[in-house]
């Protein structure tokens, strides 16, 4: 490793300040501090001392997603190929066929056929997103002079996770540039925007193309096959047909259409679990969601329909279906667009929680409600934390 | 009354006068910088609002609209042509009753508030608020729930932005879009999240 250490702080005095190089310093700190722990140090007095920082927590959020990534991957690609052995299709025409046919065949009972199949189409939107919001993100810090952080490895993980797998690439890119740019950058950078990037690009492309983003058609890899997600299902037929088309165990463990990081609850709580013990993603939020969902579906299953079948889905299946996990563990604990205050995480989890199956129930134009929540509680975050401390306030002012 | 509570949830979230019609943004943008001087001016457009989309209902049931003069023996007189100048001159009169109201009982919300009370005379919200009761032909009662509830859906609109503003004095906005430019597109940003609504019939 010494070469390479070397090498950087060769290179390092063209990027600072009179260097040849010195507006693409934010390039050279950016490939530095990944590759080797920052070495600035607190020069006045410190008042806390902490192992971590932005560089580990983000990179620790990016490795939390990895379960559901590849059981995303697999997922796509085992769908994919039993569709394919139903209707006798035995290869996948274009460059994707010839990337999948590289290493791997059709099989859907093989593992690693159906993750190369899967892999196939999360890599290439995986990449187009990193490159392109990368690009951005790179162009921004060097025009405004601020740091290209780590936080961008989360955003875009996240938002590759959250696309239908059989989206054009082009609306990818078109999603996450909005995302970076409009949603985060135009603020100022990391830390100073107020809804979640990933999220805000998502639901720009949803609402820009519909059809592409959530028709019957995105959510399988199989040109000309469509299917609806579970949650199309249970708002259209009702909970009994959803049941005879899936189990719950099914839908808890990912074996389902959907996005292609969404689907397996079992895997995001894999991650899940690390963050919440870690500290990372605040336990209150994810509370918060939760409680917030099952007392709205208690209440839903309690007031009963008779022509809507939404209202009789239990929580328990609200839990593993549609983006419920994904976003709560991932997209609300978004420590920058959520509430701050201890008080006000659990009001905006709640929140949180109440939207979605609002929306999954009520709007009959929206079947998932995951994302629209997520953003409509981010609004609401910075106006919870004033309440709060205008509370805070009056109490401590009371006791003078 | 099922039929009052879904035309009042309508009123604040689906059909959001800021929000989804984007109604009102010159007071919506300009005292959106406070919490508090928001919240008030927001109590401020709810009172107006409740209480001028009733009279003018009023008004236009028994004197502007087709025949309303029939009971003073005018069954063939319209004067629904003065149905815009008639608007805003009850608009103006209440503002100036509140503005009132507040400088003797609420100094504090009368200073916050300074000279954008007066301006919520000519907030297109307050008026729009009377044209769309007169295009949807809204009976009184339903006049006094689609007012309270337009005016209780601009001041969330309007006291979620303010939160986010004073967040937002933290972040570091390119110069060219510093101060309005800015809070155009979190304005835009928070109709795509108010976007949840779009689609509830009720």
């Amino acid at each position: 490793m010494q070469p390479l250490r070397k090498a950087l702080d060769d290179i390092a005095p063209h990027f600072h300040k009179g260097g040849r190089f010195q507006r693409l310093y934010p390039l050279y700190e950016a490939m530095d501090t990944f590759l080797y722990r920052p070495n600035s140090v607190t020069k006045s007095t410190a008042h806390v001392r902490d192992g971590i920082d932005l560089k580990r927590i983000m990179i620790t959020v990016w490795l939390c997603t990895f379960p559901a990534m590849f059981y995303g991957m697999y997922n796509v690609g085992f769908q994919a190929n039993l569709i394919m052995a139903d209707m006798g299709i035995t290869a996948v025409q274009g460059w994707r066929g010839e990337f999948i046919e590289l290493f791997a065949g059709y099989n859907p009972n093989s593992v690693w056929d159906s993750f190369w199949h899967g892999a196939a189409y999360f890599l290439p939107i995986y990449a187009v997103t990193f490159i392109v919001g990368g690009l951005w993100e790179v162009w921004f810090a060097i025009r405004r002079g601020h740091e290209v952080n780590e936080g961008f490895f989360v955003t875009s993980v996240l938002f590759a996770l959250i696309c239908p797998p059989d989206v054009p690439l082009w609306q990818v890119a078109l999603g996450i540039s909005f995302g970076i740019v409009i949603g985060k950058e135009v603020f100022g950078g990391t830390g100073k925007n107020f809804l979640n990037p990933a999220l805000t690009g998502r639901a720009f492309l949803f609402f820009a193309y519909p059809a592409d983003w959530s028709g019957d058609a995105a959510w399988t890899a199989v040109d000309g096959y469509s299917a609806a997600t579970a949650l199309g299902v249970a708002s259209q037929e009702g909970m009994v047909a959803l049941q005879n088309q899936l189990t719950w165990f099914d839908a808890f463990f990912g074996n389902m259409h959907g996005s292609i990081g969404e689907v397996s609850t079992f895997a995001i709580f894999i991650g899940g679990a690390v963050l919440l013990a870690t500290g990372i993603a605040a336990w209150r939020i994810v509370a918060g969601v939760m409680i917030g969902m099952v007392v709205t579906s208690l209440l839903f299953n309690l007031i009963g329909s008779d022509t809507n079948p939404m209202f009789a889905m239990p929580w328990y299946w609200h839990m593993v279906v549609g983006g419920f996990a994904f976003g709560m563990i991932f997209m609300a604990t978004d420590p920058v667009s959520a509430a701050m205050t201890n008080v006000g995480k659990l009001w905006f989890g709640a929140l949180i929680g109440f939207m979605v199956v609002l929306i999954r129930v009520v709007n009959p134009a929206f079947p998932e409600g995951m994302m629209l929540a997520i953003l409509f509680a981010n609004l609401f975050a910075p106006l919870i934390d004033h309440f709060v401390v205008q509370a805070n306030i009056k109490r401590r002012l009371a006791r003078v | 009354m099922e039929h009052y509570l879904s035309l009042f949830i309508r009123s604040i979230f689906i059909e959001n006068l800021a929000l989804a019609f984007f109604l009102g943004m010159c007071t919506f943008l300009a005292v959106s910088k406070k919490v508090n001087a928001a919240f008030g001016l927001g109590v401020a457009v709810i009172v107006v609002q409740a209480i001028t989309v009733p009279v003018n209902n009023f008004l236009y049931t028994y004197v502007l609209a087709d025949g309303a003069l029939a009971w003073a023996g005018l069954p063939d007189v319209n004067l629904s042509f003065l149905g815009l100048l008639t608007y805003i001159g009850v608009i103006a009169a209440m503002v100036q009753i509140l503005e009132m109201v507040l400088d003797k009982y609420i100094p504090v919300l009368y200073n916050a508030l300074g000279v954008f009370l007066p301006l919520i005379t000519v907030n297109c919200a307050i008026l729009g608020g009377s044209l769309f009761m007169v295009e949807r032909h809204y009976n009184f009662a339903e006049s006094v729930v689609f007012g309270a509830g337009s005016g209780v859906g601009w001041a969330l609109a309007i006291t979620a932005l303010a939160g986010i503003r004073e967040k937002l004095k933290y972040s570091d906005v390119p110069e060219g879009l510093q101060g309005l430019g800015i809070t155009f597109i979190i304005v835009g940003l928070m109709s795509l999240g108010f976007m949840s609504f779009g689609g509830i019939d009720l």
